[in-house]
């Protein structure tokens, strides 16, 4: 059956969430009435000269640093030049030949096999503006209107080796830089408003074959699920071509959503020679290694070594470590939690189980729960000193998502704190094996389920405070003696 | 005499207003200008209006700056707000900046008065100015001659005296050329002395905006305003501007003056005239000594690779989508945007943005760009080299006198040939000021004097020492 193996490499296209522009104070604010956010220097008027925000210098090398990758000291900006109304100097201000970071990689794991893809690049370049056709395409529209708020928004472009062999490890490969990138917290990695979106060149070769296919690049896949589709029809469309006898052609194509095909843009003759040179109005980016090693030391833990200590220190499973890592924000409540409270099982139970079913109900998600960390320890510690059992804990933390209340002032309101001394929960036990004879007898005759029956019972009586735990215990030790 | 102090005492004594000034030049700049070319707008009602605030700061007795009240035009590539800049060309016929260029903004702060801006060879390409598209300038001192270019009309309307100063841009001699046809003094300063921003770029890595006036003194004053920090241009030197009035009129003597042979191959007769004014320098106590720039046979080559490249790059904005002309009667934005390339940029232009697109194509960068970024290099280090030896260099400006109208404009390559001696400094980055060191049959010779990196203040006490030794900056045109 897999007489081919498929080939691919991405480029992936990260809005970097500076609050301002590349070049500009402009702006970057998502939406925004047409050309709102702009001036002089993001419309390109004549005259004008960037400057470089070092915020997307710092963000450039920020992720450098979290995909394993090389930060030279010397990069630069260069100049690629097309024509295209979306850009408001006919050249986009990119890099070339020395861009911020090179030679890094990520490990992903797919069906429990951890795999290394290399990464070429990252390099730093401007946004374009946005065309809105009267019609279909730019061609065939009779009037077509520009918005240039999005123009000079910083973005990264993260090329990848081609060392991806599916479609599966390639949306593998963009959730692992995506939870990278909102670790290191340079982008919001929001597919739906295009602050991140790939190219995928695929290619496929017979297997075993030394020599690469021809590829072609399939653009502007803005979903995980429109990256996975366009990947496996690209496979599927070049498998046919050449068991046609056809040979692919190196071309540029894009990705139909509604169709659900990818379609011809350009061929390679029509390719764009960007006669790249090197931006004459920016000097090179210096960084000394004191800089780039202040950088690293702001790095927060990276998820993989995150899942790594969860699993070897707090002996979790693979299974919860990823449900902690999956958001920065819930790893590092973990991690504030788990200084407190020396329970890890029990911290991840109640994290993953009824407090996340109690939010997800309410509506919420843990980084806009009004619960803070030491609520959530307190709650913890009301379980561990069983002031409270697991059977009030779940009617506890409705209350504080809700009200946003400390859970010992909500025991104290409510009268909820579990009985432990052992006198009262007596008192109520003698009740009970006075009031229930005939139990008392069964179990005594060695019907040992009676005793659920009776502990029910001291449970009832005690309106569900008294600690089951000891409730057990002393209901046995009464019974037998 | 200096234009610049004597005004400003007359202004400040009240023997005449701001406004009578500014109406008086006015007056004369209407008549001169339709005769010389050398506006390509004049500003005549914002000036009067500037000029009123001159004369309320004075008349409440506020202290007014040096510049306070001084007529000036403004190179027509450099973005002022809300007066029409067209580069000397078509596609920008109806284009008003939304912000002032640096220079401007400055100049306006210190009381700067605007008459006009300034007729140019379209996009500053050109060394006669008879690329302007709208009409040609011509040479105060023989109507017949080019004042030279790009900055012909500043350089021009300096030397008529229609303004006491300009600004002019100088991207492989712009600014020192035109001041040498003209008899004007003219300074190209450091590249990163001088805020490129608002100026129109033509080649980003060599143009630098510079001021032209009568003398050197009044030339010292505007560079002492316009030069310094900017934030907003990335090129800018982090440096304070230049406060030349307190070194100049210092002595020469000791002062080693390196004259590089490369550079004396032009007519007889400018050499001759040069060589009186080294003798000058000699007689100041200098020390003239003959030296080599080894690499100079390959600047004009790689000059003209590099603007060009980067030319066809800054240029490519102007495609009529945003601002400027358009041509409307096209199928499509792809053609609109060719057609208007086509139909509105001149012919020179449009050569330098093939030039330049053509080196920087796939297949040929390596052998155009990357060599002429090379030979940049070798420039460099043999500058250094020299001043490792002479405090400045001494050279023509040009290889000839103004030629005549017409003369040059069929034959590029002698066109080109023209700016041997001035395109190397922008390679180079160093300044040069040009002032007027001699005449030939009525018109005026200019020399070059460079300078390290940042010497600005050394090259106007030089030159001023030299001016002060003759009459040349105080002859006049006869203007028929
Ligand atoms: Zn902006």
């Amino acid at each position: 059956m897999n007489k081919y193996e498929v080939v691919i490499g991405l480029e992936v296209h990260v809005e970097l969430k500076t609050a301002t522009k590349i070049f500009c104070g402009c702006k970057t604010e998502f939406g925004g009435a047409p050309n709102t956010h702009v001036c002089p220097v993001c419309l390109g008027l004549p005259g004008v000269l960037p400057v470089v925000n070092e915020k997307v210098v710092e963000f450039g090398v920020r992720t450098g640093l979290a995909i394993n990758a090389k930060v030279p000291n010397y990069s630069k900006f260069d100049r690629k030049n097309y024509y295209y109304p979306d850009l408001t100097k006919n050249f986009q201000t990119s890099q070339f030949d020395l861009p911020i970071c090179e030679h890094g990689y990520l490990d992903i794991e797919v069906d429990g096999i951890v795999k290394r893809i290399g990464i070429t690049r990252a390099h730093m370049e401007e946004d374009a503006g946005k065309l809105v056709h009267s019609g279909k395409t730019i061609s065939s529209s009779d009037s077509s209107n520009v918005d240039y708020n999005r123009v000079g928004v910083p973005l990264l472009e993260i090329v990848s080796e081609p060392d991806i062999r599916s479609s599966e490890e390639a949306k593998e490969y963009v959730e692992v830089l995506k939870k990278i990138l909102t670790y290191i917290d340079v982008s919001d990695c929001k597919m739906e408003e295009g602050s991140i979106r790939a190219d995928a060149n695929v290619s496929v070769r017979l297997v075993g074959a030394k020599e690469f296919g021809t590829r072609t690049e399939t653009k502007n896949l803005n979903s995980l699920k429109a990256l996975q589709k366009a990947i496996e029809y690209e496979v599927e469309r070049q498998i046919e071509v050449i068991e046609d006898g056809g040979v692919i052609e190196q071309e540029t194509r894009t990705w139909d959503d509604e169709k659900g095909i990818t379609l011809s843009m350009r061929s390679k003759a029509d390719a764009h020679d960007y006669r790249y040179f090197p931006e004459p109005d920016l000097p090179p980016i210096i960084l000394t290694d004191e800089y780039i090693a202040g950088i690293k030391a702001t790095l927060p833990e990276l998820p993989e070594s995150r899942k790594k200590r969860l699993m070897e220190v707090d002996d979790l499973s693979a299974y919860d470590a990823n449900l902690v890592i999956a958001e920065r924000f819930l790893a590092d409540f973990y991690d504030e939690v788990r200084k407190n409270i020396d329970d890890p099982k029990l911290i991840v139970n109640y994290l993953m189980g009824d407090y996340y079913r109690e939010l997800a109900a309410a509506g919420l998600d843990f980084k806009n729960s009004p619960v803070s960390t030491n609520a959530f320890i307190e709650l913890l510690k009301l379980l561990q000193d069983k002031t409270i059992s697991g059977k009030l804990a779940k009617d506890i933390i409705p209350v504080m998502i809700k009200e946003g209340k400390n859970p010992k002032v909500i025991v104290e309101e409510k009268g909820l704190v579990q009985i432990s001394d052992t006198s009262a929960i007596e008192a109520i036990i003698i009740e009970v094996i006075e009031a229930n004879p005939k139990a008392v007898e069964d179990y005594k005759s060695g019907k040992g389920n009676s005793i659920g029956f009776l502990v029910g019972q001291v449970m009832k009586a005690s309106k569900g405070k008294a600690n089951p735990g000891i409730v057990n215990e002393l209901l046995k030790s009464k019974l037998d003696s | 005499m200096v234009k610049i102090r004597e005004i400003h005492k007359q202004l400040i004594n009240r023997e005449i207003s701001a406004v009578e000034l500014a109406k008086e030049y006015l007056a004369r700049l209407e008549i001169s200008s339709s005769k010389f070319g050398t506006y390509l707008s004049i500003t005549g009602e914002k000036a009067i209006e500037d000029a009123q605030v001159i004369d309320e700061k004075i008349a409440s007795g506020e202290e007014i700056g040096l510049l306070a009240g001084i007529p000036m035009g403004i190179k027509d590539n450099i973005s002022t707000k809300g007066i029409v800049t067209t580069c000397g060309s078509k596609i920008l016929e109806n284009y008003k900046p939304v912000f002032n260029a640096t220079v401007v903004d400055k100049l306006y702060n210190a009381g700067g008065i605007i008459l006009g801006k300034c007729n140019m060879d379209e996009f500053a390409m050109g060394s006669s100015s008879e690329n302007s598209a709208y009409k040609l300038v011509r040479n105060p001192w023989d109507l017949d001659r080019v004042p030279g270019g790009s900055s012909g009309g500043s350089a021009a309307s300096v030397a008529a005296e229609e303004v006491v100063f300009s600004l002019g841009s100088d991207t492989g001699g712009s600014v020192r050329q035109p001041a040498g046809f003209c008899g004007v003094v003219g300074m190209k300063p450091t590249y990163g002395r001088v805020s490129r921003y608002g100026l129109i770029a033509y080649a980003s890595s060599l143009d630098q905006i510079g001021p032209m006036a009568k003398n050197v003194e009044d030339c010292a004053i505007v560079h002492d305003v316009i030069s310094g920090y900017d934030k907003m241009d990335s090129t800018s030197a982090n440096m304070p501007s230049t406060k030349t009035l307190d070194i100049i009129g210092k002595d020469i003597k000791g002062l080693r003056i390196g004259v590089p042979k490369e550079y004396f191959g032009g007519d007889e007769k400018v050499l001759n005239t040069l060589k009186k004014a080294l003798a000058k320098f000699e007689e100041l106590g200098a020390i003239v000594e003959e030296t080599t720039l080894p690499h100079t046979e390959y600047a004009l080559p790689a000059y003209y690779i590099i603007a060009s490249a980067e030319a066809s790059s800054n240029l490519a904005r102007f495609d009529g989508v945003r601002y400027g002309v358009r041509d409307w009667d096209q199928k499509d934005v792809t053609d609109m945007m060719s057609a208007t390339r086509d139909k509105f940029f001149g012919k020179e232009v449009k050569k330098r943005i093939m030039i330049g697109t053509y080196a920087l194509s796939a297949g040929y960068y390596d052998a155009y760009y990357l060599k002429a970024l090379k030979v940049r290099t070798l420039l460099k280090r043999d500058f250094d080299e020299a001043f490792k030896r002479y405090d400045v260099l001494i050279t023509p400006i040009a290889p000839t006198l103004p030629f005549k109208i017409g003369e040059n404009i069929k034959d590029s390559i002698t066109m080109y040939l023209g700016d041997i001696c001035t395109v190397t400094i922008n390679l180079v980055g160093i300044p040069g000021i040009a002032i007027p060191c001699g005449f030939v049959d009525g018109l005026p010779v200019g020399m070059q004097i460079l300078g390290k990196p940042f010497s600005e203040e050394l090259l106007f006490n030089v030159a001023h020492k030299f001016e002060q030794s003759n009459d040349f900056h105080l002859r006049k045109p006869e203007v028929k």
